[in-house]
């Protein structure tokens, strides 16, 4: 294809690139183009390389052609500050160009009155997020609103594409189109490993095949520099935290202009951050960033970034995505990256220039992570990225989304199941699972029909179904949204501000005088207060905890594991590790074998006597601890006795009094039937589960009228929901959706299966005297994880009673940790 | 600890007044010299009453509390059954109380005496619905009130032998860093505070003031477990946030 030429542009737009100094990039013509020719389009780029204003262009051009009034753009960010951002970066050039363009942004924080405004007189730009367009979407007036709409841009589609929050906006895409047949779509991604997923997305047909959607793909740029820390110190056995490698961090922190550090999870955010600040001997600005701190804590930490005020920030996730720093020149991974996507999105936030290759230092926490990083190196350097995970559509948002259809105007059923199949997620969409769902809404869709005269849709005389009364439509406003936050605690410096927020779970263990460190802080715990935790400013000594979350660890990618598993399998590719990691694994050819790339090798040893079994599944912990949970059932039903089992991203290890022996039918597939279903049913990880699905159908209400619900008292009504539900109508469709979402996150189920499947009849049993080195690190893991969130949570759950009469002295005393 | 002098008092068993009760781990309380079981707060027809407020709960939740009232029943096949108020979520619930479940309680109920005591959310018990209605009543050396009365306004032999509801307490322990929940029975020996029976009842920390000033000189709390109860001192318990 040759490439287009510039005469696409209007000559004051000539100009003004030409007064920038700029020549437009390749992919921005290609971009109008398609906006020429009426198009769709999908623009895949790195960051750097001028994606917004691609998006943007046409609809400037249009727009000073012909200004008019009313919505001419819509942009969709995943986040707030990216819209306000946004704003901010159009300012210029529509002044520069003498544009009369409005712009503005409207999420959760605009202010009632503005939002009125917005829809009596819209901006010819507005710029929102994925919930703020549901909202708007249920407006009676949303018919005359989005009659003008001539484009959408969804920014960083790639991060909203396959999550709940993309299924939302996928409905009110589809919806749009309905509203706006004509407004083209384009949609802005970083690199992906599965381009027709996302142009699925865009287009108006929710399927790939044969889309109006033009794909342009933006020049790569510099190769990104990628290095592994060799640390002069020793390299760790076990853990995460990589603090023995903090110094030579820092040293690094000092010879670059701008460093962000990026950890894994909000606990190992603190430990760096605190580590770091120990060996601060410039007393460098450094910042703290992650998302249970306040929200001014951590805009103040942006705006610091912003002016280039702060020399390094320890962040985790929560500054994956943002605003660009054009100063950022490295960047730090503490800890595996867990999957080459994630580890490209983050690099992306260094060094902004097309032409510039960004930098970023690698910091394996322990010996298993040297090979994940080196396995993420090469991931990088191959440009092979993690496919996503695939997942159903969650019946929970549609559940929302047609309530909020409801509240905006009567509709037919046949025709609002067309509309949902024409969004991307919903396009195999059963008839039997629409109607449910439907059932859900109106009635609560219970096969005792008890609550027909309780309904929130009714059918008009039509067949038409519209909300009962504006109680619903209140109560949609009030409580919509994807996002169900764990239950949390503000902690707050005695009666004055919240620092931040963290987890009832973890708060609930704390006892009056225990430290912990949160929001760069050592800080003592006073008490609970109504729904804060009070604590003091805690001046040294003592063990302090850190806050853990649920869910904060993502697993190791299926892709990165393959990775790890074939440069295992062959010592050709060790060249390069550190003596410690070759030696370690020379050591374990020699006492045992290594994994093989596509069977399951098995070793079981005795050790204190107790006997253990390590298996080197290398599915992420999500799959391992599911698989724990399932193994020491089927143990127990053995008569093996098992005692306890840890989960690693790698490997999971399992000690129970008597050894397995029959591996095979240990390891069978049928694990994956009644056991599962028996373990699914008192899971803790399942009531969690329900409570969020609970929450985003609207069956229980985060909010009521002039109150919030406090976490605990949703999540106490959905863990009596759940039990009642399950043992009277276990296929509700509240249900289904349940287990569908448990099956893809928490509990991993879908990649244990395909495991299973891989290793029937290619199990390696190993049958040792004694632990083999590879198995060292999970073993030195025992005790030492975290209670929260954890394998050990379930463990803990099915043994409560056991631990009540333990506690109470009428049992014997349970055999302890093995180490 | 002046109480326990025959009878040795365990978790499940213990000794009110003089009257020795069996806890059950289905939060009922049997009195086996009188044959008499006691449940406190079925809230039967709650889901339904919060269907009405615009939260379609599932509508399970009156059979799934029956089936439970049912089980005890069976099990302990007592001659008197005692409910301790709130049995009713409110004044709609008996009126649009499924006919099964209608029909379950008439079952029950038949050839034993069974008495529906009054509650803040059903002060007039439906007299349609079997057994015969009551402000409070007397048996032997108790009782039985849908609300304990506050020890602060009364003379305290007034709380004497005093078996009541109202409060739907739960207690919290710490076992292993790990803290476990449940409903529980709250005594000390003169007065007894039941736990919540119904299927859809939250319940408050037996720690705060309403429930703890109930027993000025400390209390037992009687833990529902799986299949048996636990019991433990108060101070054994540690607090449930933000309640």
């Amino acid at each position: 294809m040759t490439p287009p030429s510039t005469d696409i542009l209007p000559p004051a737009f000539e100009a003004w690139f030409d007064r920038r100094g700029w020549s437009p990039h390749r992919h921005q013509l290609e971009m109008l183009e398609a906006a020429r020719a009426g198009e769709s389009a999908l623009l895949i780029a790195p960051t750097g390389g001028g994606k917004t204003l691609a998006g943007f262009l046409p609809s400037l051009i249009d727009l000073s052609i012909q200004g008019r009034p009313g919505l001419h753009t819509l942009y969709v960010s995943p986040l707030k500050a990216l819209a306000v951002d946004i704003q901010h970066n159009l300012t210029a050039p529509l002044k520069e160009l003498g544009l009369d363009v409005s712009v503005e942004t409207r999420s959760g924080d605009t202010p009632q009155s503005k939002r009125l405004r917005q829809r009596s007189t819209p901006p010819n730009i507005l710029l929102t997020t994925p919930e703020s367009l549901s909202l708007m979407l249920s407006y009676h007036d949303a018919a005359e609103v989005f009659s003008s709409l001539s484009a959408i841009v969804v920014d960083e589609l790639h991060a909203l594409a396959f999550n709940k929050r993309g299924d939302l906006l996928a409905l009110a895409l589809s919806r749009l189109s309905g509203l706006a047949p004509r407004a083209r779509r384009v949609g802005l991604s970083a690199t992906v490993h599965e381009p027709d997923a996302l142009t699925a997305f865009l287009s108006p047909t929710g399927r790939a095949e044969g889309a109006p959607v033009r794909r342009v793909f933006g020049s790569s740029g510099a190769e990104p520099e990628v290095e592994i820390l060799k640390t002069r110190e020793r390299l760790p056995w076990s853990g995460h935290m990589a603090a023995h490698a903090v110094p030579e961090i820092y040293e690094r922190i000092q010879g670059a202009g701008t460093t962000l550090v990026f950890v894994n999870t909000r606990a190992q955010a603190e430990i760096v951050f605190q580590e770091l600040w120990r060996v601060n001997e410039d007393a460098l600005p450094i910042g703290l960033h992650h998302g249970s701190l306040s929200a001014e804590q951590r805009r103040k930490v942006e705006a610091a970034m912003a002016r280039g005020a702060l020399r390094a920030v320890v962040a985790t996730s929560s500054l994956d995505l943002g605003v660009d720093w054009a100063s950022v020149d490295l960047v730090v991974q503490v800890g595996a990256p867990k999957g080459v996507s994630r580890l490209l999105q983050r690099l992306g936030r260094a060094n902004h220039r097309l032409d510039q290759p960004s930098r970023a230092l690698l910091v394996p926490g322990n010996r298993f992570e040297v090979l994940e990083c080196r396995a993420a190196q090469d991931g990088v350097k191959a440009l092979t990225l993690d496919g996503d995970p695939p997942r159903a559509a969650a019946l929970d948002v549609l559940a929302q989304h047609i309530l909020a259809t409801a509240c905006s105007s009567p509709f037919e059923a046949d025709e609002l199941y067309d509309e949902v199949r024409r969004a991307a997620p919903y396009a195999a969409l059963p008839r039997r699972d629409f109607d449910d769902v439907l059932a859900l809404v109106a009635t609560g869709g219970y096969a005792l029909r008890g609550y027909e005269r309780f309904r929130r849709l009714k059918q008009d005389t039509a067949g038409r179904w519209r909300v009962a009364s504006p109680a619903q439509v209140r109560s949609y406003r009030m409580n919509a949204g994807v996002i169900v936050e764990a239950p949390t605690l503000k902690v707050r410096l005695g009666r004055g501000r919240a620092l931040g927020e963290v987890e009832e779970y973890f708060a609930q263990g704390l006892r009056s005088g225990d430290t912990f460190v949160f929001a760069g802080e050592l800080l003592r715990f006073e008490g609970i207060r109504e729904t804060s935790v009070v604590v003091s400013r805690a001046t040294g000594g003592g063990d302090p905890k850190v806050p853990a979350y649920v869910g904060g660890r993502l697993p190791l990618s299926t892709h990165l594991a393959e990775r790890v598993r074939a440069m295992l399998e062959d010592p050709a590719d060790w060249g390069g590790f550190p003596d410690a990691v070759s030696e370690w694994l020379d050591l374990q050819r020699w006492r045992s074998i290594l994994p093989p790339r596509d069977g399951l090798l098995i070793e079981t040893f005795p050790r204190a006597e107790k006997e253990f079994l390590v298996a080197y599944c290398f599915e992420g912990r999500n799959a391992h601890q599911t698989l724990g949970m399932l193994l020491t059932r089927r143990m127990e039903r053995a008569g093996l006795s098992p005692l306890g089992f840890v989960a690693t991203d790698y490997v999971i290890a399992i000690w129970s009094l008597k050894p397995a022996r029959d591996l095979d039918q240990l390891f069978d597939q049928d694990m994956l039937g009644d056991d599962l279903e028996e373990w699914m049913a008192e899971s803790s990880m399942l009531k969690r589960t329900f409570r969020n699905v609970a929450v985003i159908a609207g069956l229980i209400e985060r909010r009521m009228p002039g109150q919030e619900k406090s976490g605990r008292q949703v999540t106490f009504s959905a863990d009596l929901i759940y039990d009642v539900l399950r043992k009277h109508e276990p296929n509700h469709v509240l249900l289904r959706a349940t287990r569908a979402d448990a099956a893809g996150g928490l509990t991993d189920i879908a990649r244990l299966a395909a495991m299973l499947a891989r290793i029937q009849g290619r199990i390696l049993h190993r049958s040792l005297d004694r632990v083999s080195p590879l198995a060292v690190p999970v073993l030195l893991e025992i005790g030492r994880e975290q209670v929260y969130g954890s394998a050990i949570e379930e463990l803990l759950d099915e043994n409560a009673e056991a631990l009540i009469q333990e506690a109470t002295g009428r049992e014997t005393e349970q055999a302890s940790l093995p180490l | 600890m002046s109480d326990s002098d025959s009878m040795p008092q365990t978790a499940t068993r213990f000794r009110i007044n003089g009257a020795d009760l069996q806890a059950d781990p289905s939060g009922a309380a049997f009195w086996p010299a009188e044959s008499t079981l006691i449940v406190a707060d079925l809230h039967l027809g709650k889901g339904a009453s919060l269907a009405r407020r615009g939260s379609l709960l599932p509508p399970y939740d009156t059979a799934a509390t029956l089936i439970e009232l049912k089980r005890a029943i069976e099990r302990l096949q007592p001659r008197r059954v005692i409910c301790l108020g709130d049995s009713f979520h409110d004044r709609h619930a008996a009126a649009s109380l499924p006919r099964e479940s209608r029909a379950t309680l008439f079952r029950l109920a038949k050839g034993r005496r069974w008495i529906w005591i009054a509650g803040n959310h059903d002060p007039d018990p439906p007299a349609d619905c079997g057994g015969e209605l009551a402000e409070e009543i007397v048996v032997g050396g108790l009782v039985f009130r849908h609300e304990a009365r506050d020890p602060r306004a009364i003379h305290p032999s007034h709380a004497a032998g005093e078996v009541s509801g109202h409060f739907h307490p739960k207690a919290s322990v710490r076992l292993r860093g790990r803290r476990i929940t449940r409903r529980c029975f709250v005594e000390d020996g003169r007065r007894l505070v039941m736990p919540s029976f119904g299927a859809y009842t939250g319940g408050l920390d037996v720690l705060t003031p309403n429930i703890s000033a109930l027993f000025p000189k400390g209390f037992v709390v009687r833990m529902l477990g799986r299949e048996t109860v636990h019991a433990y001192a108060r101070a054994a318990l540690s607090p449930i946030a933000s309640g």
